[in-house]
């Protein structure tokens, strides 16, 4: 197809994948009182995969939660469309916990700071780290940073950066699509 | 999931004026609420800029108390009506009252009114979005969203499904809006009560009409059990209480009499002891703690839905 960008394709995406596994492993060490959770929908395909590969590299305990943040979102009602809420998925509180938040791509950053005020329902973590795929440097609108990058792209406003996982779009893979590419 | 995601109408007048996707939508969204309302914090700031008023012109404890509720943990504002301590008593207008409290920059207005079409009439004069919350005896929306919910939970889809509306039809807001909303989700209803309770007409609604409630019992799998209106029996409707309670009053052994397990479901209030027995409210065949629960959850994603529309608030920030 004209104008399709690969930033990752499966074998590189998959030493990325690795390698900010084995960030957390080396911060982390056995995980205690540490929770991981995605953001979603997209973040939690990320972190489902991080998990497993985690348990891979070792028997580590740690509580698992995906966090929906529609409901948080400083653009309700501002969009065209209304965003669909997802399932939030924590049956524990991060009260006093060590939490990594876990998205698929850094972009203004005000998806992360929704996900802060949601987590804060669950109680006042001791600390909060944020892990991301893709971080799109230039674009943020707020002063967020991510501590584990997987990638760092400089592309343009209207592109649009997607991760894409085995099970839903048949291959893994980031790509880089214009916003003609998208229909826009 | 589907890629519905906006309501078909901007105000919720009854389950007449939705369709089947508008009501999964609302189901889908009530059960990310109810696992919002189970968390330690049981709040989201969506609605942190909205507004709502609860106009109760007529008396409601589980109805008041439900959207309170509902719009506390999506984070709105609120202020309280009742009839029976404001100026409706020295004879202010419906419209005077509302367009007053409309003044003080309102976005939402829940209203529960004796008369049939009120919540109609003040979607056609006022800017603000209109939530039904029980018109005379016409239509109780989120009462029969509830339900339907309560029933969709237990069995994961209705289509096919048996459900029976017993008792005082006639009066009943619940029931004309569950018929609506049964039928549109694809369940079979039957109405049962003495003829006299029962309107006219009614099986153009495509419902089945019983006189006799052993026979409905068997048929069904689920029955929505409503109450007897005291309050609306001007004329006489039957001979006495202990009559009604005789034929239509449901208590455990005419429940062991059917050869299957049914669902009870009851609006509330009970009037123990005339159309339902404790020892049937208060067993494992009632779901009427659920039906609850899940009040304030269908409540919170209808405010929620309506509020999500584009342009729902009269003054935005970016206008």
């Amino acid at each position: 197809m004209e104008g399709e960008r690969y930033l990752l394709q499966t074998a590189q995406l998959d030493i990325t994948l690795q390698r900010l596994a084995h960030q957390l492993i080396e911060n982390y060490e056995d995980f205690q009182d540490t929770c991981i959770i995605g953001i979603q929908p997209r973040g939690g395909l990320l972190s489902d995969r991080l998990r497993d590969i985690l348990s891979d590299l070792g028997p580590f305990h740690f509580d698992y939660g995906k966090l929906d943040i529609t409901f948080y979102r400083d653009d309700f009602r501002k969009r065209e469309q209304p965003l669909t809420a997802y399932e939030t998925q924590i049956d524990f509180l991060v009260e006093n916990k060590k939490v990594v938040l876990i998205d698929d791509v850094l972009f203004t950053g005000r998806t992360v700071q929704a996900a802060l005020t949601a987590l804060s329902d669950f109680g006042r973590p001791q600390a909060v780290e944020l892990l991301v795929l893709v971080d799109r440097r230039f674009h943020r609108e707020l002063p967020l940073e991510a501590d584990y990058v997987g990638a760092q792209v400089d592309a343009l406003d209207d592109a649009y950066v997607r991760v894409e996982w085995e099970k839903q779009n048949g291959q893994d893979a980031v790509r880089l699509l214009s916003a003609k590419e998208l229909g826009k | 999931m589907s890629d519905y995601n906006q309501l078909s109408t901007k105000h919720l007048l009854g389950i007449q004026h939705l369709n089947s996707e508008d009501i999964q939508l609302i189901f889908e969204h009530t059960k990310r609420f109810k696992e919002v309302i189970n968390r330690p914090i049981k709040k989201v700031p969506s609605l942190r800029d909205v507004t709502i008023a609860n106009l109760f012109f007529e008396n409601s404890t589980r109805t008041r108390i439900s959207f309170e509720l509902a719009e506390k943990r999506l984070s709105a504002d609120t202020v309280n009506f009742s009839a029976s301590s404001s100026s409706v008593k020295k004879g202010e207008t419906l419209l005077d009252t509302v367009n007053n409290i409309l003044s003080m920059k309102v976005d939402i207005v829940v209203i529960r009114h004796p008369s049939e079409g009120a919540a109609q009439f003040l979607s056609d004069h006022i800017p603000a979005q209109i939530v039904n919350a029980g018109d005379g005896t016409h239509e109780h929306p989120t009462q029969a969203l509830l339900d339907l919910y309560s029933l969709q939970e237990k069995w994961g889809s209705l289509k096919g499904k048996r459900v029976a509306i017993v008792g005082d039809i006639v009066h009943s807001r619940v029931a004309l809006s569950n018929i609506f909303g049964l039928k549109k989700l694809g369940a079979d209803v039957k109405v049962c009560g003495p003829p006299t309770l029962i309107p006219m007409h009614l099986e153009e609604l495509g419902v089945d009409i019983s006189y006799d409630l052993d026979e409905t019992l068997q048929w069904s799998e689920a029955v929505n059990v409503l109450r007897i209106q005291l309050e609306r029996q001007e004329g006489k409707y039957f001979p006495s209480l202990r009559e009604y309670t005789r034929y239509y009053g449901i208590d455990l052994a005419r429940l062991e009499k059917v050869d299957h397990t049914l669902t009870i479901m009851h609006p509330g209030p009970i009037n123990r002891g005339i159309e339902l027995h404790s020892d049937v409210a208060d067993s494992e065949h009632s779901i009427i703690l659920d039906q609850v629960e899940n009040g304030v959850a269908v409540r919170m994603a209808v405010l929620y839905l309506l509020a999500a529309q584009k342009g729902a608030k009269i003054d935005t920030l970016d206008s």
